[in-house]
């Protein structure tokens, strides 16, 4: 270990001009954004309301992703590897979870016990997922343990298309959406700001399930016992933690929480539900993952509430303000310069430990 | 081995309940009615009858193997298979007694439709019982039809699946086969051997039966052959003179190809051959120097709009069509080297899926940036370029496929050339070293930014070339042309095909682009058989189809072959739960 | 392995000479680019060549179907032949617009082709269809450069080429002159989703807005996958748009409108979009937030019809189409299915003789063609949709609750207005 920072030292001495480039980039997308930011603000286009309803869009928008996200992470954090499939482990909780929201909507029970109805829909979805998790996890993944870095993200790439075109088999190709629930309609007023009710429920649902997955992961038995497979595998076998058992929990608990996120996804932007639906979610929590520091929990969680931020604020905030037109098209030029630009700074993503540099 | 038996008929019906899981997602995934109508052979066999028998077939198959193992008589094993084939009619059998139940059931899964009762009941709609009793006579009986294969002798059995696998594929691909026979023989012969694109009975009976005796008579030959000689002939390496008949040999092949395959044939190749020219690039910096690159497309992307916007006679053609497209494709491969040189730069810090995830981004952003409003004046926005001219080669418009193929060829030819070159050049080692262990490399003094930056931009050269010809063979260029799943597509067929082997490249594409352009009839589920196709080959041959032999070498040499330690091999004697 | 190749090399040479040597089958045919010959038992055959996977595949399966419904409408048999629908995914692509272009002109014996969904696949397969002699006819290209025949106004047009989709020129136009002269709106918003298809109506709608009088005070787009749309809404709301246009599809379109409702000073805004979300699913998935939007779409003359129509989707298909272009390729694939027993000369045993320019004359003369569409009149670039089959429709509860299709409220030429529903 204690060689690594010489080696990195001797390394990059000689091609200053290179860090010389990319700090010239570096500084040039900085004085683009703060130009941008600040002839956006002077202009007065927008109102501070309007600035306060983009950041909590905003910030329902990344905790989906964060959700999301904790479960690329945690499998990350266990086998090192982009199981580039979840995405559709998030689409396949969703999508067949629209189903049972329509038989409750139908039956009224939704309406009448919001809360109930929304649990147990978040339950179900959180099984569907965690079982197609589960399957991918025991069919695809496992005989690949010990291959080469590639293969299992291959393996995942197959995987996600097989998934995606099964559930376009199972239910069409149909775009659905998630029945509206009446309890989440209405918004709140604080002030002149108008916020949509549900924008905070989801915020709030999710950071209930982040929470109890922090607690499952820092005070319980099963936590230590997969942070320790996370540091080690070999000693934590030698300690006596079955490692097979720990890595299927850790699929379960990201496919479930993908589910949830399904549910919480569909109360918050109900459209949209088909065998697709999961493609771009998946990117976007990836990058959030990676964006914290891939493998690291509270970066999962930090990195989806930046991205959602990022996204919703700023189209507006910046290109306006360089008078682009079409601004809000480039809204992804934003999050993935903003994740380089972070990656420049620290290698490891915002919480990223060093470690994980040397494994990776 | 005594402790774990399992009673025979467990087995079967554990066995059985798999494959009936696979019949039923089959159905439930609409294949077996999408399946149906696909006659391979003319209105007796049709691949939905194929496809419903051929879970039971494998079980049984399975099923009499595993009883076998633990001294099962063949006839007990027959009766497992059989056993095994009423377990396989079990899950449709419930979801058919669901489907007259419950109402509605096709607002949900949209195929558990009329079809598929009439498919699943050999059109028994009316009366179910019926149906269901067919159904499992004709599951159990394919079981055991499995079974018996086990008990062929082995030259037989072989000799007979491979004659099985060869009809079908004959029928399968009919309409490739008949693309290809027009050009030899008169339409009247033609549809004597097919009716449209499925087998006629007699051709395929012919056909079976030459390919059986044939491949009897081969297997038979073999194991003479290899009695008298053990082994060892085939390992001594050819001389020069057969080498150089190989390589004359497969040069006229490939020069003949267009010429026998015919236009439409010509036009898969050509896009195949593309990917082929991408693939060798990517290969330098993820076979090579182990650089996972996820944002390929930024290459194919600038080649192409290089050449639309040099090129077009339209409104965004820069020169009014005037520029040659032969001084496009020098302009387009530079242009692409300084992309991939750019893009290089803030990443070279990063390693492994970090860089993935920071490529996979640049891919995004130049989407993006394709399609943005901002940048349509220059590059034509959602509307693409259009109006981009053919190559004028000598006078000659090369308009048709059969014509571009040969400058895909030639590119490739040159592309390959380098890229052996390359291998066992210094930087080659470079950036192998490099691969192996970056810090191990920078210890041994390799300057590994310079490395590393060199293989971006050349790797990205080729991807440049592909995108100019692309742009050219399509005519026009639209964003939604570049999009990850070029860079997953080019990523796929490299690791397919086995991670740095150059021949691998070429079986990989073939297999992830031409496949799926052939087998038409799977349209609907071209990416579901791609996905399933990725996953299996994966778990079957991590090694890819043509492996590069110092890749074999390194999986053969040690079982964990990286860095990462390896859990499963030591989870068995688990301690505790 | 070496003893193949001589095989191969040997039997290929014998059978390129024996073509060459071969005479050519002389036949009766007096039509200037070749007849398909069908003998007795031969099928009539049809392809089509729509985006079947993919994120567009709703798109596709939604012609598809539709075809489906129109050859089973004739019992799948023509002129006492059988019909064998042919089919190629172009991936709504032009590199899989192109290659299914080739396979399909491989074929000799298909007499048209039903597609393609997307305008670039058009662009790209178009020269090879035309070539080849084949015709084409769109369910649901609406690029006005598509049937423009000036490559210097961006045109592309070959013979061969029809649809019975929109061109964006009309249906852009009439979205105009409704917003301007019957709305009385002043301050246009516009966006499209980086699809051809809308980038192009939104640019014909913002110059005839201009055109009129009106003011274009926003221009903007979003990403197809985007749910949020905040950003762009926020921004629309600082422009000062009295009206959004957005021909975009769903489920954009869908998240679009919901979010526009939610979005702080556009609760009152007027909301317009196009076709491509003219589907009963777009009031379903979106609830009450549709209300009071305005659609351009195709006029169903007698909903009757219409209704018959989605009855025989169900009965041949199942369940509901998934798109909005369900009723253009309906009405392509009879006219193409009439066109050939209209043109087909039928010898006594049966065998039949289809010209291929006989049926271009014939598709190009068609007028008046009573379709779900509307009445369909081609004209000489193959435009069969003219503006007069379109109408502007406005959303209202009933939709929401399942009817289908919204009441008309506007017809081209119309000074005002109607009520919804008289």
């Amino acid at each position: 270990m204690a060689s690594v920072p010489v080696a990195r030292r001797r390394r990059f001495e000689d091609f200053s001009w290179v860090d010389f480039i990319i700090n010239a980039l570096r500084f040039i997308i900085i004085a683009l954004v703060i130009i941008g930011s600040a002839n956006t603000l002077l202009s007065g286009r927008f109102t501070f309301e309007q600035w306060v309803s983009l950041f909590v869009a905003g910030l329902a928008q990344g905790s989906i992703y964060a959700l999301i996200a904790l479960g690329y992470t945690l499998v990350y954090g266990i086998l090192l590897m982009i199981n580039f499939a979840h995405g559709e482990v998030f689409m396949s909780g969703a999508l067949t979870t629209v189903f049972l929201a329509h038989a409750f909507d139908r039956s009224g029970f939704l309406n009448s016990q919001p809360l109930l109805a929304i649990i147990i829909l978040i339950i179900f979805a959180g099984l569907v997922s965690m079982s197609v998790a589960l399957l991918l996890e025991r069919l695809a993944y496992r005989p690949l343990r010990s291959a080469p870095r590639l293969v299992p993200l291959i393996t995942a790439i197959g995987a996600s298309f097989f998934l995606q075109y099964t559930f376009r088999g199972f239910f069409g190709s149909q775009f659905r959406s998630y029945p509206a629930v009446d309890a989440l309609k209405g918004s709140l007023e604080i002030g002149t700001i108008n916020i949509p009710i549900v924008q905070p429920v989801v915020f709030i649902a999710a950071l209930v399930l982040m929470g109890g997955l922090y607690w499952l992961v820092e005070r319980t038995k099963l936590g230590k016992a997969m942070r320790a497979v996370s540091e080690d595998k070999e000693v934590s076998r030698l300690m006596g933690i079955d490692i097979d058992q720990i890595i299927m929990f850790t699929f379960a608990i990201g496919g479930m929480l993908a589910g949830a996120a399904g549910v919480i996804n569909g109360l918050f932007r109900p459209q949209g539900v088909n065998f697709f639906m999961g493609f771009v979610p998946g990117i976007k929590a990836f990058t959030a993952a990676v964006l914290g520091g891939i493998g690291n929990i509270r970066g999962a969680m930090l990195g989806g509430l930046f991205l959602g931020v990022i996204e919703a604020v700023g189209p507006n905030l910046i290109f306006n303000g360089l008078g682009i037109p079409g601004s809000n098209q480039l809204k992804d030029v934003i999050a993935f310069t903003m994740l380089v630009l972070v990656l420049i700074f620290r290698p490891q993503g915002l919480l990223g430990e060093r470690l994980t540099e040397k494994k990776a | 081995m005594e402790k774990h038996r399992k009673p025979y008929w467990r087995t079967a019906l554990q066995v059985g309940l798999v494959a009936g899981v696979v019949l039923l997602y089959l159905g439930t995934i609409g294949m077996l009615a999408a399946f149906q109508e696909r006659e391979v052979i003319y209105e007796i066999v049709s691949l939905g009858q194929i496809l419903i028998v051929f879970p039971s077939l494998v079980g049984g198959w399975m099923a009499a193997r595993r009883v076998q193992a633990h001294g099962a008589s063949p006839v007990v094993a027959i009766a497992s298979s059989v056993l095994a084939g009423i377990a396989a009619a079990v899950p449709t059998l419930i979801m058919l007694v669901i489907n007259a139940n419950v109402e509605n059931v096709r607002d949900v899964l949209v195929n558990i439709n009329r079809d598929w009762v009439d498919i699943v009941t050999f059109g028994n709609r009316d009366d179910l019982l019926a149906g269901a009793v067919l159904l499992l006579v004709v599951l159990a009986v394919a079981s055991a039809v499995g079974a018996l294969l086990t008990l062929l002798p082995g030259k037989l059995r072989s000799a007979l699946i491979f004659t099985s696998a060869l009809v079908l594929l004959v029928g399968m691909f009919g309409e490739t086969v008949r693309q290809i026979l027009q050009q030899l023989l008169p339409r009247e012969t033609l549809d004597s051997i097919y009716r449209r694109t499925s087998l006629r009975v007699g051709p395929a009976v012919i056909i079976f039966v030459l390919g059986f005796i044939g491949s009897y008579f081969w297997a038979y030959r073999k194991e003479t052959a290899s009695r008298s000689a053990p082994r060892a002939a085939n390992v001594t390496p050819r001389s020069l003179t057969q080498r150089i008949i190989v390589f004359i040999v497969l040069a006229i092949v490939l020069l003949a190809l267009p010429l026998i395959v015919g236009r439409a044939l010509s036009d898969i190749l050509v896009t195949v051959g593309l990917y082929v020219l991408m693939g060798l690039g990517l290969n330098i910096a993820i076979g090579l120097a182990g650089l996972l690159d996820l944002g390929y497309v930024t290459n194919y992307a600038v080649g192409a709009y290089i050449c639309a916007v040099l090129t077009s006679t339209g409104t965004l053609g820069l020169t009014g069509g005037q520029m040659s497209f032969w001084v496009v494709i020098p302009i387009a491969l530079v242009a692409a080297m300084i992309t991939g040189f750019l893009l290089a730069m803030p990443v070279l810090k990063m390693r492994g899926d970090y860089l993935a995830i920071a490529t996979l981004g640049f891919g995004e952003i130049l989407g993006t940036l394709a399609i943005s409003d901002w940048l349509r004046p220059v590059i034509g926005g959602a509307q693409g370029v259009l109006f981009i001219p053919k190559p004028n080669f000598f006078g000659t418009e090369l308009v048709n496929p059969e014509q571009l193929y040969y400058i895909v060829l030639a590119a490739c030819a040159i592309t390959l050339f380098i890229s052996i070159r390359l291998n066992n050049s210094r930087v080659g080692r470079r950036w192998m070293a490099i691969r192996e262990d970056e810090d191990v490399a920078a210890a041994m003094g390799i300057d590994t930014a310079r490395a590393k930056l060199l293989a971006f931009t050349i790797s990205a050269a080729t991807g440049g070339v592909a995108g100019a010809i692309f742009a050219a063979k399509v005519g026009t260029v639209f964003p939604n042309s570049f999009t990850v799943f070029v860079s997953i597509n080019v990523l796929s067929l490299i690791i397919l095909g086995g991670m740095g082997s150059n021949p691998g490249i070429v079986v990989g594409a073939i297999a992830l682009v031409g496949m799926p352009e052939l087998l038409r009839e799977f349209s609907e589920y071209r990416w579901l058989i791609y996905g399933a196709l990725l996953i299996f080959m994966m778990l079957n041959r991590p090694e890819g189809l043509i492996p590069s032999k110092v890749r074999q070498r390194e999986l053969a040499a040690e079982s964990p072959p990286e860095s990462t330690p390896n859990p499963t091999s030591a989870a068995q004697p688990a301690i505790g739960d | 392995m070496k003893r193949l190749l001589v095989v191969l090399s040997v039997f290929a040479l014998v059978a390129l000479l024996g073509v060459a040597v071969m005479p050519v089958g002389a036949q009766d045919c007096t039509d200037e680019i070749g007849c398909v010959e069908l003998g007795p038992d031969d099928p009539i055959t049809v392809a089509y060549m729509l985006t079947i996977s993919g994120g567009t595949a709703s798109l596709g399966e939604d012609s598809l179907g539709a075809i489906e419904v129109a050859i089973d409408d004739r019992d799948g048999e023509l002129l006492g032949h059988e019909i064998e629908l042919v089919g190629e995914d172009s991936l709504c692509s032009a590199e899989g617009g192109q290659a299914a272009g080739q396979r399909i002109a491989a074929n000799p014996q298909v007499l048209g082709i039903i597609g393609s969904n997307c305008s670039s696949e058009a662009v790209a397969a178009l020269p090879i269809i035309s070539e080849a002699g084949m015709l084409m006819i769109s369910p649901s290209n609406t690029s006005p450069r598509l049937t423009e025949t000036d490559p210097d106004k961006g045109g592309v047009w070959e013979p061969g080429y029809y649809r019975t989709a929109h061109n964006d020129l009309f249906q852009g136009a009439i979205a105009a002159d409704f917003a301007y002269n019957i709305l009385g709106k002043t301050k246009l918003a516009t966006v499209h989703d980086g699809s051809p298809y809308a980038e192009s109506l939104q640019a014909v709608m913002a110059d005839t807005f201009t055109e009129l009088g009106g003011e274009v005070v926003f221009q903007g787009a979003v990403n197809v996958g985007d749910t949020d749309m905040s950003a762009i809404l926020t921004d629309i709301s600082a422009s000062g748009a009295e009206i959004i246009y957005f021909p975009i599809f769903q489920p954009e379109s869908e998240f679009f409108t919901v979010q526009a409702r939610e979005t702080p000073g556009l609760e009152e805004v007027t909301l317009m979009g196009a076709d491509a979300s003219f589907a009963d699913t777009f009031p379903e998935n979106t609830g009450e937030p549709a209300v009071g939007k305005f659609l351009s779409g195709p006029y169903v003359a007698e909903s009757e019809a219409y209704d018959a129509f989605l009855a025989r989707w169900d009965e041949v298909v199942g369940g509901v189409p998934p798109s909005g272009f369900h009723a253009h390729a309906y009405d392509a694939t009879n006219i193409l299915l009439n066109a050939i027993e209209a043109v087909a000369v039928v010898a006594d045993d049966g065998s039949i003789s289809v010209g291929r320019q006989a049926l271009r004359d014939y598709i190009s003369g068609l007028t008046d063609y009573p379709g779900l569409t509307g009445n369909l009149t081609c004209n000489e670039t193959g435009d069969c949709a003219t503006g007069e089959a379109l109408a502007v429709f406005e959303v209202t509860q009933a939709e929401v609750d399942g009817n289908w299709p919204p009441p008309v409220v506007w017809l081209p030429g119309m000074d005002a207005m109607m009520e919804p529903g008289s």
